[in-house]
């Protein structure tokens, strides 16, 4: 797998990061080392097996639907960098 | 008070310093008062904490020590100080997981595991210092700059946890919470000379962790020694309903080390082990051997693909993970921005360091179209060969030995040039995290530099308690 300038754009429009061309050109030499390292996993023959997401079998998680106080809505509005009338500031996201 | 009244006070383990506490030997305040002269003294040195709360700490020292006098003892560590990593929520505690991106941000939650050590009176002395998102293995990439190693300030204490580790090295807390995802909480014990355990998977609540790698994250402690890090563990273990990995835990029934069956993985002893980490380990299996363990040689075939399984699963998670930081409902804003879009790319490229971006950018990577099939989707089988592979050990052994990292501590600013060398310091920590199991770091020695050794002994899932009794026995 070979790194190239345009696939470390692609992969930061994907991040919504910008990097700085002096990071962009260390980024494309460390992820081609790194990616080229992640290569050495074709050496494993994987054929039938079942991909694993979760370490132990537990399945369908479920808790009794009860109703419970929110969190206060202030509290959680503490943090937000921008905030009106009680709700999270968000620019404009249609035109 | 005076210098030596504060390094008895500092040199009691957290249990011992318990005992003092209900046997009103000592008072909850006099004991903060101890941490915090070491605190004042030593920070400037080493750098463990990114905050400290005195005011939270002394205000709560009058609560617990009213219930102490009164005879109401709520756990076996009731009044000890407590350091917790800055990734763990804390309620009116600034949380920042050392980055730009948290500076101020103020949880208005707690952890459960903080909910768990206050119910047990425990009492938080301040936030530790970390890689930045936990994503590091030196306490470097930190946005508020490097911990030193407190057994030389010239060398890295490790990381991702490295300030939990040092603070307990350095006498600057009795005990600490860290967290592993794939070695943070054994590698910088093995280099800080302290004990620390990674929990099975699921065995501590998640809830309130700020999240790296999901499905590998744990909560544990790190300790003076194993009776420290067990009884921290038994307060913060069990089922909590908001974190539906939990799991309830069959209870304690320890092996002892009399019989016990300790399997040494060969691909643990190669190429790369520095000899005088091998030396000591190998010491620790003889002086388990003397106390009547049974050694197993044994094979982990799979050990060579442990490392790229792990960083393609953890970076793919990271990425969905971080991103929640878009600075609109916590975290950085950059004010600036022209357009929606723009306040995303903006707030997160001036709010993430460089190792976070690069994983958020490895995992774009392995998990986009014609790329996840060759690299997520491999990963997770070998994945589940690695599990398999040590299932299929503990059917011949009960626990396994092994070091915890290739070297000792490398010296400040050796490993933030090339981040796959880095990577590669990993390589006896991740395979753990990736099959779910518990496994507890133990010091057992030091190198000619005078820089501590650690080993790991690797349980088989919510089997802590045999890895605690190993952990005794080498430790006598």
């Amino acid at each position: 797998m070979t790194i190239d300038r345009d696939l470390v754009l692609y992969l930061e429009s994907l991040a919504r990061i910008r990097l700085t061309e002096e990071e962009r050109a260390k980024c494309e030499a460390d992820l081609q080392s790194i990616i080229a390292y992640f290569d050495q996993l074709n050496a494993l023959d994987t054929e039938g097996v079942e991909p694993l997401s979760h370490s132990f079998p537990i399945v369908n998680v479920t808790r009794a639907d009860e109703t419970a106080p929110s969190m206060d809505p202030e509290l959680l509005l503490q943090n937000a960098p921008k905030e009106k009338d009680g709700c999270f500031w968000v620019m404009r996201a249609v035109e | 008070m005076s210098n030596s009244s504060v390094s008895q006070i500092t040199s009691l383990t957290a249990l011992q310093l318990a005992a003092r506490l209900r046997g009103r030997d000592l008072t909850v305040t006099q004991a903060l008062d101890a941490y915090y002269a070491a605190i004042d003294a030593k920070e400037p040195a080493y750098h463990c904490y990114t905050s400290l709360c005195r005011e939270h700490a002394y205000a709560r020292a009058a609560q617990v020590q009213a219930r102490l006098d009164a005879g109401d003892v709520r756990s076996p560590l009731a009044g000890v100080p407590l350091a917790v990593k800055d990734l763990i929520c804390t309620k009116g505690l600034e949380t920042t997981c050392a980055s730009r991106m948290l500076a101020g941000f103020v949880p208005p939650y707690d952890a459960a595991v903080i909910e768990k050590t206050a119910a047990a009176d425990m009492i938080l002395l301040g936030k530790t210092n970390m890689d930045e998102f936990a994503m590091g293995s030196t306490t470097e990439t930190s946005a508020a700059g490097a911990t030193r190693n407190p057994r030389n300030p010239d060398h890295v204490p490790g990381g991702s946890s490295g300030g939990s580790a040092a603070a307990v090295a350095a006498k600057e807390a009795p005990i600490a919470l860290g967290s592993d995802t794939g070695g943070s909480i054994r590698q910088p014990c093995a280099y800080c000379g302290v004990t620390g355990l990674k929990p099975t998977y699921g065995a501590v609540s998640r809830y309130g962790l700020i999240a790296y790698a999901s499905s590998l994250d744990q909560i544990g402690p790190i300790g003076r020694d194993a009776a420290d890090c067990a009884a921290l563990f038994g307060i913060i273990r069990g089922r909590d309903p908001r974190d539906g990995t939990s799991v309830e835990l069959p209870p304690d029934t320890p092996k002892p080390v009399q019989g016990l069956r300790v399997g040494l993985p060969r691909e643990f002893f190669g190429e790369g082990l520095q000899p005088e980490v091998a030396a000591a380990v190998l010491a620790a299996r003889d002086r388990l051997a003397a106390l009547g363990a049974q050694i197993v040689t044994l094979s982990l075939p799979l050990a060579a693909y442990a490392i790229p399984t792990y960083y393609i699963i953890a970076c793919a998670e990271a990425c969905s993970n971080l991103s929640r930081y878009d600075g609109i409902k916590y975290g950085h804003w950059s004010r600036d921005a022209e357009n929606l879009r723009e306040t995303y790319v903006r707030s997160r490229s001036e709010g993430f360091g460089m190792e976070v971006k690069r994983r958020i950018m490895l995992g774009n990577f392995v998990l986009s179209s014609g790329y996840f099939d060759a690299y997520y989707k491999k990963a997770l089988q070998a994945k589940r060969l690695i599990q398999q592979g040590f299932f299929e050990a503990f059917g011949r052994c009960d626990v396994i030995l092994g070091p915890v990292a290739p070297t000792t501590a490398p010296r400040l600013g050796e490993s933030l040039a090339d981040p796959l060398k880095m990577y590669l310091s990993d390589i006896y920590t991740v395979m753990v995290n990736l099959a779910g199991l518990p496994a507890l770091a133990v010091p057992c020695g030091e190198d000619s530099a005078g820089l501590p050794v650690g080993l790991q002994l690797i349980g088989q899932p919510f089997d802590e308690a045999t890895l605690f009794s190993a952990g005794y026995g080498l430790a006598s």
